[in-house]
C-alpha cells in the first residue's frame, strides 16, 4: 500500500487512485466548461445586436444545442463525479473507491463520448442542431447527417454516469468507517448517494431514448413517427422522464457542497441535519413524478395539468426546509466571508431566486406565457448557473488547500466572486424581463424592441465569462506557488473526517479505517 | 479486503437495475404509453376497427362531425373530405369519402393519421371502415376515394355536441413495407 504515484502519462492513464481520477474528472469538467462557455460567449456576441453579425443561424443553432449538452454533460456532471471521488472516501474514512478499475473506466470512456459529440461540428452537416433536448421529429426526421455521433456519445457518456454511480453507492454502502451510520454521514455523501440512485434510474431512459432515435432514423422504426404509428410526444415524455431527474441530479451535490460550507464559516454544526437528509430523499422521489410540467403545451387533458401543476409545487416545500436550514444554520453563527463562503451565500440567494421562477412556470395557465421563453432561460440560468456552479466553485476554493496543501489568494478569490456575481445577474436577471415581454428561447435574431436588454445581458456575460479566466488563473497559480499550508484544517470551523488527514492528503489515506464516535 | 465480495454483489445488483431500466424505456414505456392514450383517448388517438353492435340509434340528439385533412410536411397529394360536415345521430352509420390524388409524377405511398377532437370524445368514436387502417397507395396521376363508415357511440357525453376529426396525410413512400408498424 505504502507507495506514491506512478510516473509519467501511466499514472493518469492507469490510475486507480480516487485522488487521481478525482482530479481528472475535475479538470476534464473544467476543460469542458470552457469550451461551453465559448459556445455560450458565441450565443451571445451574435445576439448582442438584433440581426445576423457573426454567425449564420444554422450554427447558432449548432451553439445553443453544443453549449447546453456540454454544460449539462460535460462540466457540470463530471465536476461533482470529480468531487465525489476526492471527497467521498476521505468523508467516509475509506481508503478508496470500492471499485477503483471501473472508476478508472468510466472517465476514460467521457473523452472519447465527448470527442465524438464535438468532432460533428467539423464534419459536413454541422453539430447537432435540435437543442439540447433533441425533440423528435427535429432530432429524427429532420436531424443533421451526424446525428448518429451524438447518439452514441449519448450512450458512452451515459454509461460512464452508470458506472460512476454504481461505485458511489457500493462506496457509500460498503466502506463506510466503524461506526459511521448512515445518519451521520456528511451531507455532501448523502446527496451524492441519492443522486447515484436517480442517475441509475434514469441515465438507461436517456439511453432508451436515444436508442430508440438510433433506430427510427436507421432502422426504419416509428417510436416516433406518427407516420408509422409512433407519436413525437412520447420522445418528450420519455425524454423529460429523464430531464426532470436530470436537473436534482445536478443540483442535489451542490446542495451536499453548501450544507458543508455554510456551517464551516457559521461556525456552527448545520441546522436540521436530518430534515436535510429526508427533504433531500422527498425531492429525489417528487423529481420522478412530475416531468410532464415541461411540456404544459403539447395538448394535456386538464386533469393532467393540474396533477402535473401541483405536483411540481410540491417540491417547493422540501426545497424550502433545505434553504430556510441554511439560514438558521447562519442564523446567530459567527460568520466570516470567505471566498467559499461568499459563493455559498450568493448560492443560497440566487438560487431560491431560480425556484421562485420555478414555481412561477409551474402554474400551468400562466405557463402559457412563459413557455419556451428567455424567462425559461433565466430560471434554468439562475438554478443551473448560480446552483451548480456557483457551489462548484465555492467547492473548489473550500477544498482545494486540502487537496494540494497550498492556499489561494483569498484577495483574487473574493475578486472573482464579485465580478462573477455581478456578470452573473446582468446576464441573467435581463432575460427575465425578455421572456416576459415574449422574446422566444433558441432564435437567432430578436425583434427591435429586445435589443437594449439583450445588450446588457451579452455585457454581463463577457463579464462573467471573463471572471472564470480569473478562477483558472487563481487555481493554477495556487497549484504552483500557493502559500502552503500544513495544519490538517485548513478553515477553524470545519468538521469532518477529510479535515482530520494531513495537508495537503497524502496519496493513499485512511489504509486503517478511524473510529467514529 | 472484507467489502470486496459485497461489491461484487452490489455491482451486479445495481447493473441489473440499470439494465432494466434500459429496457423498460425501450420496450414498456412506448406500448405502455400508446395503451394509456387508447384507453383514455388522451392525444386525440382513436381505436382499430370497430365492430357495430346492434344498441339501435339514439335519434333523440344529433351530433356534429367535422373533418380536416392536414398534407404533413411537403407532402404533394391533393387531400381533403369531399363533404367537410356531416351531422349525425349516436348509434347510426354513416360513409362518407375523402379525395386524394397523386398529381406527382412518380408511384407513392401514404398514410393518413386520424385524430379526434375533443380529445374526451375519442373513445366514442367508432371507425368500422377507414382508409386509415392501410397504406394508401397511388400511381403517378392516379386520384381514388377514400371511404370511411363511423359510428358515434351512444354513450358519448351530453356535453359534446360538436366532434372535429382530423387526417394527417404522410409521405411514406421510402419506408412502405410490410414491416411497417400498422397504425390503427
Amino acid at each position: 500500500m505504502a507507495h506514491g504515484p506512478a510516473k509519467g502519462i501511466g499514472r493518469w492513464l492507469f490510475t486507480t487512485n480516487h485522488k487521481d481520477i478525482g482530479t481528472l474528472y475535475l479538470w476534464f469538467s473544467f476543460a469542458m466548461f470552457l469550451l461551453g462557455g465559448t459556445f455560450a460567449m458565441v450565443i451571445r456576441a451574435e445576439l448582442f445586436q438584433p440581426g445576423m453579425q457573426l454567425i449564420k443561424p444554422e450554427f447558432f443553432n449548432q451553439m445553443t444545442t453544443m453549449h447546453g449538452l456540454v454544460m449539462v454533460f460535460g462540466a457540470i456532471m463530471p465536476a461533482f463525479v470529480g468531487l465525489a471521488n476526492w471527497l467521498i472516501p476521505m468523508m467516509i474514512g475509506a481508503p478508496d473507491m470500492a471499485l477503483p478499475r471501473m472508476n478508472n473506466l468510466s472517465f476514460w470512456i467521457l473523452p472519447f463520448g465527448f470527442s465524438l459529440l464535438a468532432s460533428t461540428l467539423f464534419m459536413e452537416g454541422g453539430g447537432p442542431n435540435f437543442g439540447w433536448t433533441f425533440y423528435a421529429p427535429l432530432s429524427t426526421t429532420y436531424a443533421p447527417s451526424t446525428v448518429n455521433y451524438f447518439i452514441f456519445g449519448m450512450h458512452i457518456i451515459g454509461a460512464s454516469s452508470i458506472m460512476g454511480s454504481i461505485n458511489i453507492i457500493a462506496t457509500v454502502l460498503n466502506m463506510r468507517a466503524p461506526g459511521m451510520t448512515l445518519m451521520k454521514m456528511p451531507m455532501f455523501v448523502w446527496t451524492w448517494l441519492i443522486t447515484a440512485f436517480l442517475l441509475i434510474a434514469v441515465m438507461p431512459v436517456l439511453a432508451g431514448a436515444v436508442t430508440m432515435m438510433l433506430m427510427d432514423i436507421n432502422f426504419g422504426t416509428s417510436f416516433f413517427d406518427a407516420a408509422g404509428g409512433g407519436d413525437p410526444v412520447l420522445f418528450q415524455h420519455v425524454f423529460w422522464f429523464f430531464g426532470h431527474p436530470e436537473v436534482y441530479i445536478i443540483v442535489l451535490p451542490a446542495f451536499g457542497v453548501i450544507s458543508h460550507i455554510i456551517p464551516t464559516f457559521s461556525r456552527k454544526p448545520l441546522f436540521g441535519y436530518s430534515s436535510m437528509v429526508y427533504a433531500t430523499a422527498s425531492i429525489a422521489f417528487l423529481s420522478f413524478i412530475v416531468w410532464a410540467h415541461h411540456m404544459f403545451l403539447v395538448g394535456m387533458p386538464i386533469g393532467g395539468e393540474l396533477y402535473f401543476m401541483y405536483a411540481t409545487m410540491l417540491i417547493a416545500v422540501p426545497t424550502a426546509a433545505k434553504v430556510f436550514n441554511w439560514i438558521s444554520t447562519m442564523f446567530r453563527g459567527s460568520i466570516s466571508y470567505e471566498t467559499p463562503m461568499l459563493f455559498a451565500i450568493a448560492f443560497v440567494v440566487l438560487f431560491t431566486i431560480g425556484g421562485f421562477t420555478g414555481l412561477m412556470l409551474a402554474i400551468a395557465a400562466a405557463d402559457v406565457q412563459y413557455h419556451d421563453s428567455y424567462f425559461v432561460v433565466a430560471h434554468f440560468h439562475y438554478v443551473m448557473v448560480a446552483g451548480a456552479v456557483f457551489s462548484g466553485t465555492a467547492a473548489v476554493y473550500y477544498w482545494l488547500p486540502k487537496w494540494c496543501g497550498r492556499m489561494y489568494n483569498e484577495t483574487m478569490g473574493k475578486v472573482q466572486f464579485w465580478i462573477s456575481f455581478i456578470g452573473f445577474n446582468i446576464t441573467f436577471f435581463p432575460q427575465h424581463f425578455l421572456g416576459l415581454a415574449g422574446m422566444p428561447r433558441r432564435y437567432a435574431d430578436y425583434a427591435l424592441q429586445f435589443s437594449d436588454w439583450n445588450m446588457i445581458s451579452s455585457i454581463g456575460a463577457f463579464i462573467y465569462g471573463a471572471s472564470q479566466l480569473l478562477f483558472i488563473f487563481n487555481v493554477i497559480r495556487t497549484i504552483r506557488s500557493g502559500t502552503p499550508v500544513s495544519e490538517p484544517k485548513t478553515w477553524e470551523g470545519a468538521e469532518g473526517l477529510e479535515w482530520t488527514v494531513a495537508t495537503p492528503a497524502p496519496y493513499h489515506t485512511f489504509a486503517t479505517p478511524p473510529e467514529v464516535k | 479486503m472484507s467489502a470486496a465480495p459485497n461489491n461484487r454483489k452490489l455491482l451486479v445488483k445495481l447493473l441489473s437495475g440499470a439494465v432494466f431500466m434500459f429496457i423498460f424505456a425501450l420496450f414498456v414505456m412506448p406500448p405502455l404509453y400508446n395503451v394509456f392514450c387508447e384507453i383514455t383517448g388522451i392525444g386525440g388517438k382513436t381505436g382499430g376497427p370497430y365492430v357495430a353492435s346492434e344498441a339501435g340509434v339514439d335519434t333523440s340528439r344529433q351530433v356534429k362531425v367535422q373533418f380536416v385533412a392536414t398534407n404533413n410536411g411537403a407532402m404533394p397529394w391533393q387531400f381533403g373530405p369531399k363533404v367537410f360536415e356531416v351531422s349525425v345521430h349516436p348509434g347510426e352509420p354513416t360513409e362518407v369519402a375523402f379525395y386524394a390524388k397523386n398529381s406527382t409524377h412518380r408511384n407513392m405511398v401514404a398514410q393518413a393519421v386520424p385524430n379526434v377532437t375533443p380529445f374526451n370524445a375519442a373513445e366514442y368514436f367508432h371507425k368500422t371502415e377507414c382508409f386509415c387502417f392501410n397504406q394508401q397507395p397511388l400511381k403517378a396521376g392516379e386520384d381514388a376515394e377514400l371511404p370511411l363508415v363511423f359510428i358515434v357511440d351512444r354513450d358519448l357525453p351530453t356535453a359534446i355536441t360538436t366532434i372535429t376529426l382530423s387526417y394527417t396525410l404522410f409521405d411514406i413512400t421510402n419506408q412502405s413495407d410490410d414491416s411497417l408498424a400498422q397504425v390503427n
